[in-house]
């Protein structure tokens, strides 16, 4: 069990900036986040897409925003724990027990919820039932590529991730069948080329303007059945299957809290930004008030009020004195300044 | 100002008038409308927007840019007739425009 003054759901900048507003008060978080990098949609939806809200940086990108964060909060060493989701959390006097899908345990007095649309989870193919087969052949990553060898394996995407484990996975399967819905790519043109290359040497098969119609079996999925844009279809023999069409954002295990919802947004108060539950607190996207903007500058903006709050909650014996970044000797340590 | 016809999976249709310049992804926030998330509002980053464009309006439509071309191919059971709603903008050659909704957005 690990004790911290306030846990953070969502790596995303509002998360990140919370970390900064708790940090100068003293107070230590972690961070926990189902993607496996800081950043939430910055990073994974728009890095290259350009921002011009963001005070005193006329122009900067999901990315550079993020990078710049992360550098903010560098002083704090803060532990993140990521490609996990807060699963559970529970009362224990005047703390919360919270639990992420790999039983990570926390002990705190402050969740800051700062979690955009939701966490993200990988899309499905549009296959009734298709559940039953993720215990067995059925994944949308790899986690351990030996377990394809000597695999008839299909895989489904035209991204980076469905090439390059087109590529990486053809050096030790029996067979690759790749479906693709249309016949362009997004993956970066090398990687295009390499696995054309494959496709010309006969080492994989090919199929674009497919798209999956029914997975077949009853345990586990023997045959994958394609049809093409002009119905046509076709059944493949397969060992396993690899679905890669990226990530879709779920509000997930939040809506069981008990903290009062309007149309998958958190309701808090605008002095502190507390939910309806003492010592949770929702900011950023995820959170919804009178007046509310889904911009990063206003989630900026609650983390820093919501942190005051956390602090009397996780130090209720310390006088709480509000002090400036400039001058306040006692932050200036804490950002490791001399 | 132009009309906009959104259908529900379930069949439920909706006629609202949408100012010009907006897209209609924002006519369907803004009315309401359900079944269009656009959880990046608007950015064509997520392709939780798409929908199934009426036969008779495909060709009226803006060519898809490359970018709305690679989201789509994130969005839930696509068709030859679908598009990304915050791509496409409402102006008076839309007038009358008809829209369905996917069963689900991802």
């Amino acid at each position: 069990m690990i004790k911290t003054d306030a846990v953070i759901i969502g790596a995303g900048p509002v998360g990140l900036f919370a970390v900064f507003e708790l940090g100068i008060l003293g107070l230590n978080a972690h961070v926990v986040d189902n993607l496996d990098k800081a950043g939430g949609q910055c990073i994974e939806l728009y890095p290259d897409k350009p921002i011009y809200d963001i005070p005193a940086l006329p122009i900067c990108t999901g990315e550079s925003l993020t990078k710049n964060l992360l550098e903010q909060i560098k002083p704090f060493k803060t532990t993140f724990h990521l490609n996990q989701r807060v699963d559970s959390i529970t009362k224990k006097d005047k703390h919360w027990i919270v639990e992420t899908s790999d039983k990570t345990v926390f002990e705190t007095p402050n969740i800051i919820i700062a979690g955009g649309v939701g966490s993200f989870e990988p899309r499905k193919p549009p296959i009734k039932g298709i559940e039953r087969f993720e215990q067995h052949n059925l994944f949308y990553s790899v986690k351990n590529k030996k377990n394809f060898d000597n695999q008839k394996v299909c895989i489904f995407g035209g991204g980076d991730s469905a090439l390059d484990w087109v590529i990486e996975l053809s050096k030790t399967a029996k067979k690759i069948f790749l479906v693709h819905r249309r016949d362009e790519f997004r993956a970066a043109q090398h990687t295009v080329n390499q696995m054309m290359k494959l496709k010309d040497e006969a080492k994989i098969e090919l199929y674009t303007n497919y798209q999956p119609k029914n997975f077949a079996g009853e345990a586990k999925i023997e045959k994958v059945i394609i049809e093409n844009n002009k119905k046509e279809i076709k059944e493949l023999e397969v060992d396993s299957v690899l679905a890669f069409f990226g990530l879709k954002m779920e509000l997930g295990p939040i809506v069981n809290w008990g903290l009062n919802l309007d149309n998958k947004t958190i309701i808090v108060n605008t002095e502190n930004f507390e939910t309806n539950e003492k010592g949770i607190f929702a900011v950023g996207d995820i959170c919804t008030y009178p007046g509310k903007l889904k911009l990063i500058l206003c989630g900026f903006h609650e983390a820093a009020l919501a942190a005051q709050e956390c602090f009397k909650r996780a130090k209720p014996d310390e006088k709480y004195i509000f002090r400036f970044t400039t001058s306040s000797s006692d932050i200036h340590k804490r950002l490791g300044i001399k | 100002m132009p009309k906009v016809t959104y259908i529900e999976f379930n069949g439920t249709e909706h006629i609202v008038e949408v100012d010009k310049g907006l897209s209609i992804m924002e006519g369907a926030v803004q009315n309401n409308i359900q079944g269009i998330d656009a959880d990046c509002g608007g950015s064509c980053a997520c392709a939780t927007c798409h929908v199934y464009v009426d036969d008779d309006w495909i060709d009226k439509l803006p060519e898809q840019s490359d970018a709305e071309k690679d989201m789509l191919d994130f969005a839930f059971e696509t068709k030859a007739s679908s598009r990304l709603s915050c791509q496409i903008f409402v102006d008076e050659n839309l007038n009358g425009v008809v829209v369905s909704l996917p069963e689900k957005q991802g």
